[in-house]
C-alpha cells in the first residue's frame, strides 16, 4: 500500500516542442568541462593543474568548507584548462578526453551487505557524494550533516522536462541499486506521479497526483515529512541515485545521463545519451530554428540561459552539461518582438493564467511558443493570492518573500524558509504580475541565512 | 505600425542618460511601455513568463467601472432634467453629464498623472499604473456639485499622502481614491454632503437645465437619516436613477463591473462576496431588532454600498491579502457599515468610513492568520 497525495494547487505551461521518447546518438565531442556552478554552494578548490592527466573518477575539485567531499571528472583524459573569472573564482575544469576511456576502479560492491557508513565511504571516494543535495538552503550536502530521511522525486514536471521514466528504461537495475544504498544511510522516500509506473524496493514509494510543481523534490518533503528548525533532509535526483547504483554495480564513475532537447525552437525534439559536463555543442548544433533564440540549461521555468559563444571562439564554461541538467531546451528569445498596447489586446498567442486573457477559452491541449520576455515592468507586490495558487505548501509564500526582502531572519524562519528552495517558486515567479526575480530573492535569502547559521 | 516603432527608436537615445531629454526619462518610458510591450527578456529566474502585468490589471478594472461611469453621466443629464421638470432626449441627458463630468476627469487625471510622473523621474522609477484606477473612481465617487478645484486638491493630497510617501503602488495602507473621498469629506464638508451637491445645477452649451440658487434634493440615504423614508423607489434605486455619488447609483451598471472583475479574477470574490454578506446580516439584525425600519436590502442598494464592496474594498494592496482574512476584512467592512449608517445619525453614509477602518485593520488581520501558520509549525518543530 503506497501512501498517495493530492495536490489540489500547481498550474502545468503547455509549451510547444515537446521530447518525443527517441534517442539521438551523439558524437560525444573532445572537451568535457565540470562546473562548480552546477553544485549549489560548493566553495570550489581545484586539485588538478593544467596537463595533468586524470581518469574517469579521479577528483577535479573539492567543497572548500568540507575537503572530503570532491567533485570527480566524467572522463579521462587531459586537463586541459583550470578556467576562472572574477577574482580567481572557479568556473570550470576541462579535460581533453582521450579516445579509450580509462576509468577508476572502486571495486563492485554489495550494497545489501553495507551499512550507512560504508555507503557515505564509497560515495565519498568516487567524488559522487556532492550530487546529494540538503534542505535547509538547498545546497549541495556535506557528510557532517545527519538527515532524518532521503527524498528522491522520480517525477519530472517542470514544462519540457525530461520524462524520468524513459531514461530509467534499462538502468531499472542500477536505480534499484542507489535506492537500497540510500536507503542504508537514511529512511528514503522516493516520489513518483499518479501516471507513471515506477516500482522500487527498500524505500517507501509515495505516489503524487497534482499540477506542477507536484514534483519538486521540496513540496514532496512538505507533505511527507517537512523540515523543522535543526532537521537536514536530503534530496537527491534521480539520475544521481542511478550514478550511485553504476559505481556499486560496475565500480565505475559513470555520469552518462539522458537529456532531452525540447523548446519550440527545436527542429525535431528528442532524447540523447550524454555525460555530465559534455559540451551541448554536440546536442543543438543544427538542431534548431532562427539565430535569435535562448539555450537554456534546463527547463524553461528554472535553467539558466546558456551564454553564446565568445569572439575568441572559446566555448563559455555555461555550454557543458549541468551535473543536475536532465534537459536543455530551446525558445524564442523575444527581444525583437513588437507587440503593440499590451495593455488591451487580446494576444491570443500569449500564455496567461489571469482571464484577462483568452488562454483559457482555447482549452488545455493548445500549446505555446512562449519567449524570453518579462512582459512587464517591475512592481511591488499588487494582487493578493497569486503565489498561492501555484505554490502547494503550506506556506505563506507571499509573507515568507517579504521576510527575506526585509532580511527579518527571525521571521523566515517562522515562515518555513527551511523547508523551501529556489525552484519551490519558478511557478510563482511565472505567474506574478509584478515581474519580480523571486528564485533570486530566495536563492540570496537562503545564501544569507546559510552564512548567519554556520 | 513599424514606422511608430522606428520613430519611438529614433528618439530614444535623447532620453536615455547623457540625452538632452533625460530629465523626461519616465514619462517616455511610460508612453513607450503604454504603446509596445516592453522587450526586455528576464536575466535571472525563470526564462517565461506569464503574459499578465499591472497594466493589464489595471486596464480591466478601468474597463470594469466604464458602465457605472456611462450611468453616472447619464443620471446627471437625468437628474437635472428631473430637478428643471424638463423632458429630455436620452442622448441630451447623457451629453450634458458627458460634459459635467469630463472637466472633472481630466483634472483627476492632470493632477494624479502629473505627480505620479514627477515623482518617478525624481526617483528614478518606472511610472506606475495604479493611478488609472484611482483616477476615474475619485470623480465617480463625489457628489457632482464637488468643484474642480476641491478635486484637484483632493488628489494632490491622496496621491503624495496616500501613496507616494509610503512607496507608491502597492505599499499604500489606505485606498488612495478613499482618502481623497475622506480628505473632502472632513475638510470641505459643505461641497460633499448636505442637500445642494447632488444635482448639477448649471446648464453648459445649451444642455441641460440652469436650477434655482436655492435648489436642494435629499439622497434617499439622506432622507433616511432624518427619519423619513426615501422617496426613491427600490426600482429606481436598483437602475440608479437617483441622486448620489456619481459612479455609485446604478447597481445594476456596478453589478456588470463586478461579473468582469470576478470572470478576469482580478477582484477576489470572498472579499466581494463578505461585504455583502456583513452587510446585509447586519442590516437584517438591526432591523429585526427594532433600530431600523430600513429593509437589509435597501442598505445595499442605497449609497455607496455596492459601488465600495465591488471596487474599492478589493483593492488587493489595501484589503487583507490572506484568503482566510479576505472573509474577516470583507465582513467587518460590510457589518461596519451598516452600523455607521444606523447608529450615527450625523453620517448617512458609513461605506467610505468602514473601508478606510478595514484598510487600517487589514494588516492585523492578516498578521493573526499568519501567525496561526506560524504557530503550527512551532507546534510541529517542538514534537
Amino acid at each position: 500500500m503506497t501512501k498517495f497525495v493530492r495536490l489540489s494547487r500547481g498550474l502545468d505551461i503547455n509549451l510547444a516542442g515537446k521530447a518525443e521518447k527517441t534517442k539521438r546518438v551523439l558524437m560525444p565531442g573532445e572537451v568535457f568541462a565540470l562546473t562548480p556552478s552546477s553544485f549549489e554552494g560548493v566553495k570550489p578548490k581545484v586539485m588538478v593543474k593544467e596537463g595533468d592527466r586524470v581518469k574517469a573518477g579521479d577528483v577535479l575539485f573539492i567543497n572548500k568548507d568540507y575537503p572530503e567531499v570532491g567533485f570527480s571528472s566524467p572522463v579521462s583524459g587531459e586537463v586541459c584548462l583550470v578556467e576562472r573569472g572574477d577574482r580567481r573564482k572557479l568556473l570550470s575544469v576541462r579535460v581533453k578526453a582521450d579516445a579509450n576511456q580509462e576509468f577508476v576502479d572502486f571495486g563492485v560492491k554489495n550494497v545489501k551487505e553495507m551499512t550507512g557508513d560504508d555507503v557515505e565511504k564509497s560515495l565519498l571516494e568516487a567524488g559522487l557524494f556532492g550530487y546529494i543535495n540538503q534542505l535547509p538552503y538547498a545546497v549541495s550536502t556535506n557528510p557532517q550533516t545527519k538527515p532524518k530521511a532521503i527524498f528522491v522525486s522520480a517525477l519530472r514536471d517542470m514544462p519540457l522536462a525530461g520524462d524520468f521514466e524513459f531514461e530509467l528504461e534499462g538502468q531499472e537495475k542500477d536505480f534499484q541499486t542507489g535506492l537500497t544504498a540510500l536507503s542504508k544511510m537514511a529512511k528514503t522516500y522516493l516520489g513518483v506521479g499518479d501516471k507513471q509506473n515506477i516500482s522500487a524496493a527498500d524505500v517507501e514509494v509515495v505516489t503524487f497526483k497534482g499540477k506542477c510543481p507536484a514534483g519538486n523534490v521540496g513540496v514532496q518533503v512538505n507533505h511527507i515529512d517537512p523540515v523543522n528548525k535543526g532537521e537536514v533532509v536530503w534530496t537527491v535526483d534521480p539520475t544521481a541515485v542511478i550514478f550511485f547504483g553504476r559505481l556499486f554495480n560496475s565500480g565505475r564513475v559513470d555520469l552518462r545521463r539522458t537529456v532531452a532537447l525540447a523548446g519550440s525552437e527545436v527542429t525535431s525534439p528528442c532524447y540523447a545519451d550524454m555525460l555530465v559536463g559534455q559540451d551541448i555543442e554536440t546536442l543543438v548544433a543544427g538542431a534548431y530554428r532562427g539565430d535569435n533564440v535562448r539555450i537554456i540549461m534546463g527547463n524553461p521555468l528554472t535553467g539558466k540561459p546558456v551564454e553564446k559563444t565568445a569572439d575568441t571562439g572559446a566555448a563559455s564554461y555555461s555550454r557543458f552539461l549541468g551535473a543536475h541538467t536532465s534537459e536543455v531546451t530551446i525558445i524564442p528569445e523575444g527581444n525583437d518582438a513588437d507587440e503593440l498596447a499590451g495593455w488591451i489586446m487580446p494576444r491570443l498567442k500569449q500564455f496567461s493564467v489571469s482571464r484577462s486573457y483568452f488562454s483559457w477559452l482555447l482549452g488545455k491541449n493548445r500549446e505555446y511558443r512562449l519567449d524570453a520576455r518579462v512582459k512587464g515592468g517591475e512592481r511591488h507586490m499588487i494582487m493578493s493570492g497569486e503565489y498561492d495558487k501555484v505554490f502547494p505548501m503550506d506556506i505563506y509564500a507571499e509573507y515568507l518573500i517579504k521576510a527575506i526582502i526585509a532580511g527579518d531572519i527571525d521571521k523566515q524562519e517562522q515562515l518555513g524558509i527551511y523547508e523551501v528552495s529556489p525552484e519551490d517558486f519558478a511557478l510563482a515567479e511565472f505567474v506574478d504580475s509584478s515581474k519580480l526575480e523571486l528564485q533570486h530573492i530566495v536563492r540570496q535569502g537562503l545564501d544569507i541565512l546559510r552564512k548567519e547559521n554556520s | 505600425m513599424s514606422f511608430l516603432r522606428n520613430y519611438l527608436n529614433k528618439i530614444k537615445p535623447n532620453f536615455e542618460e547623457g540625452g538632452k531629454l533625460h530629465s523626461l526619462r519616465s514619462v517616455f518610458d511610460g508612453f513607450e511601455t503604454f504603446l509596445y510591450v516592453p522587450n526586455t527578456t528576464s536575466k535571472s529566474g525563470t526564462n517565461i513568463h506569464d503574459a499578465i502585468d499591472s497594466k493589464r490589471i489595471m486596464s480591466m478594472v478601468v474597463i470594469a467601472l466604464l458602465p457605472a461611469l456611462l450611468f453616472g453621466m447619464y443620471n446627471i443629464g437625468y437628474q437635472n432634467y428631473a430637478a428643471a421638470h424638463q423632458t429630455g432626449t436620452l442622448l441630451e441627458m447623457f451629453a450634458y453629464g458627458f460634459l459635467v463630468m469630463l472637466p472633472k476627469l481630466l483634472v483627476s487625471y492632470v493632477v494624479g498623472l502629473g505627480i505620479e510622473f514627477a515623482w518617478a523621474q525624481w526617483k528614478g522609477e518606472e511610472i506606475q499604473e495604479g493611478y488609472l484606477v484611482s483616477g476615474i473612481i475619485i470623480p465617480m465617487i463625489l457628489p457632482v456639485g464637488c468643484p474642480l478645484w476641491c478635486i484637484a486638491i483632493a488628489v494632490a493630497f491622496a496621491v503624495i499622502f496616500g501613496k507616494e510617501i509610503f512607496g507608491g503602488t502597492g505599499m499604500n495602507i489606505f485606498n488612495v481614491a478613499l482618502l481623497a473621498r475622506a480628505f473632502l469629506f472632513f475638510s470641505y464638508p459643505t461641497k460633499m454632503s448636505g442637500d445642494s451637491v447632488w444635482v448639477a445645477t448649471d446648464s453648459i452649451f445649451g444642455l441641460g437645465n440652469t436650477l434655482p440658487d436655492a435648489f436642494t434634493c435629499a439622497t434617499p440615504l439622506g432622507q433616511m437619516a432624518q427619519g423619513s423614508a426615501p422617496s426613491a423607489s427600490l426600482f429606481d434605486s436598483i437602475v440608479g436613477l437617483i441622486p448620489g455619488s456619481i459612479g455609485e447609483t446604478s447597481v445594476i451598471a456596478i453589478a456588470i463591473g463586478a461579473v468582469i472583475l470576478l470572470w478576469t479574477g482580478i477582484a477576489s470574490w470572498k472579499t466581494m462576496l463578505s461585504v455583502f454578506l456583513g452587510g446585509g446580516v447586519m442590516a437584517a439584525i438591526f432591523q429585526a431588532t427594532g433600530q431600523t425600519p430600513v429593509e437589509w436590502y435597501e442598505h445595499i442598494v442605497l449609497g455607496g454600498f455596492c459601488f465600495g464592496a465591488v471596487f474599492m474594498a478589493t483593492d488587493p494592496v489595501t484589503s487583507a491579502r490572506t484568503e482566510t482574512g479576505k472573509w474577516i476584512y470583507g465582513i467587518l467592512i460590510g457589518a461596519l457599515a451598516v452600523i455607521i449608517r444606523v447608529m450615527n445619525p450625523g453620517y448617512p453614509e458609513g461605506m467610505m468610513l468602514a473601508i478606510l477602518f478595514g484598510n487600517m485593520m487589514a494588516p492585523a488581520i492578516d498578521f493573526y492568520v499568519v501567525e496561526a501558520n506560524i504557530s503550527k509549525r512551532m507546534k510541529r518543530a517542538k514534537k
